[in-house]
């Protein structure tokens, strides 16, 4: 009888330790984690959704805007060059990695804007129902980028938090050294804001 | 130094936040650009459009979108509205700011592959600039809402996986529900063997989980006639115009 109530007593306790591990935010940086890498790969799923409208929209504009080959072709690379940089989720602590895919997306961003540009001066492919529909995905795109950069941003600042707040820092200097700080966007020009696709 | 970058971080916060009107309703007329009669009419469709496919489909329009790009006004709207069912996000918002000029259609992450961001333009160009620029407010957001349903109904192959994916959820069963089955199991044995146990439980564990239930809202509809969003969430699908 005795022998049974210690196991008893034993199985309470363990499965109170492991609530109170868990109460006092065991679980938090982990979950913290898996967000701000999920929204990372929404960011990079979106990036990855305006390259693949690209191809389509650079050769409707060339039917009509042919002569404007050095536009069409430093879209064609800088699109080229942005589908090259990826970043896998464990390299988002390396801020250089980080920054480069920006770079390379945000060049890409002000090719795009040019070529909408000078597309303004073409009437004939203004009101082709390809290029607008071609338009309108785009300007959708830019804005679900917007979304999940902002999202990303948010999920990375509450896992840098708790890495470095109490109780979190209790954590993160024992269990969880390996974490680190995940890199964030830094603002850039009209990071916030997509850019004006408008006609 | 950390007290005051702590405050300013707390004014940033609180700069961000925008004064979101409530959801009040399907049809939440802030401006006050909808007539009551135009309003009934909509509201009732978009009841029907509910009761029929599970689609929250709501209306705003506000006075101001307070500096705002429509964009990410919408988009914290619908976020903070939940609109469209937690699992499916089924959710669509049709936002008119008639001050600033601007209209926008933000669909839930569920419906980006019916109602497109290309379709959701032509909407926007064919239905309800045209008569925004006259003045007549009413027309131009009633016809809107009647072509976003059309989209939204008359997709075929969605309405067939429709009930079968019903049953599925149905159908299978949740790993942790059979975690909160052993649980459960492991808790009334508990009580049983140890007397310890049991009044620990009483007394501490049973007082928390009460306290703690009151502070916590259930979200989802409610049971009674209010009306309230399901949970969903949006990603910035959709278009915007202005006129």
């Amino acid at each position: 009888m005795n022998m049974s109530m210690a196991r008893v007593r034993s199985i309470f306790t363990a499965t109170l330790l492991g609530l109170t591990v868990a109460g006092c935010g065991y679980n938090t940086i982990p979950t913290y984690e898996e967000q701000a890498k999920a929204k990372w790969a929404d960011v990079q799923n979106n990036y990855q959704r305006r390259a693949d409208l690209i191809p389509n929209l650079v050769s409707t504009v060339q039917g009509y805007a042919k002569q404007e080959k050095d536009v069409l072709t430093s879209v064609i690379e800088a699109r080229a060059k942005a589908t090259q940089v990826r970043v896998d989720v464990s390299q988002l602590t390396d801020p250089d990695k980080v920054k480069q895919f920006q770079d390379a997306q945000n060049q890409l961003s002000g090719a795009l804007g040019r070529l909408i540009a000078v597309s303004e001066n073409y009437p004939e492919l203004k009101s082709n129902q390809n290029f607008l529909a071609l338009q309108s995905q785009l300007e959708g795109t830019e804005n679900r980028i917007a979304v999940a950069r902002r999202d990303y941003i948010e999920a990375v600042r509450a896992y840098n938090t708790e890495l470095r707040t109490f109780p979190g820092v209790l954590w993160a200097s024992t269990f969880f050294r390996s974490n680190k700080p995940m890199a964030e966007f830094t603002a850039s020009e009209n990071a916030d804001k997509p850019p004006q696709v408008k006609f | 130094m950390a007290i005051v970058f702590a405050a300013l971080l707390c004014t940033i916060a609180t700069a961000l936040s925008l004064n979101l009107p409530s959801l009040s309703g399907r049809v939440v007329d802030q401006a006050n650009i909808v007539q009551p009669s135009t309003r009934n009419a909509i509201e009732q469709k978009l009841a029907d459009l509910e009761t029929k496919s599970g689609i929250q489909l709501v209306v705003a329009t506000v006075p101001s979108l307070e500096g705002q790009e429509i964009e990410p006004y919408a988009n914290e709207l619908f976020r903070n509205w939940k609109l469209g069912e937690k699992t499916k996000n089924n959710g669509v918002l049709l936002l008119v700011a008639p001050n600033e000029r601007r209209v926008r259609i933000e669909a839930g992450y569920g419906l980006e592959g019916t109602l497109t961001d290309a379709l959701s333009k032509v909407i926007i160009a064919n239905a309800m600039t045209p008569r925004f620029k006259a003045g007549d407010f009413g027309d131009g957001i009633s016809h809107g809402v009647d072509d976003i349903i059309t989209v939204l109904t008359t997709d075929a192959s969605e309405w067939q996986q429709r009930p079968s994916l019903r049953l599925d959820n149905q159908q299978t069963a949740d790993p942790i529900s059979w975690i909160l089955i052993a649980a459960l199991i492991a808790l009334i044995t508990l009580l049983v063997v140890s007397p310890g146990f049991r009044w620990f439980f009483l007394n501490v564990v049973l007082n928390i989980l009460i306290s703690s239930g009151r502070s916590t809202s259930s979200g989802g509809f409610s049971g009674g006639g209010g009306f309230s969003g399901g949970g969903g969430s949006s990603g910035g699908g959709g278009a915007s115009g202005s006129w």
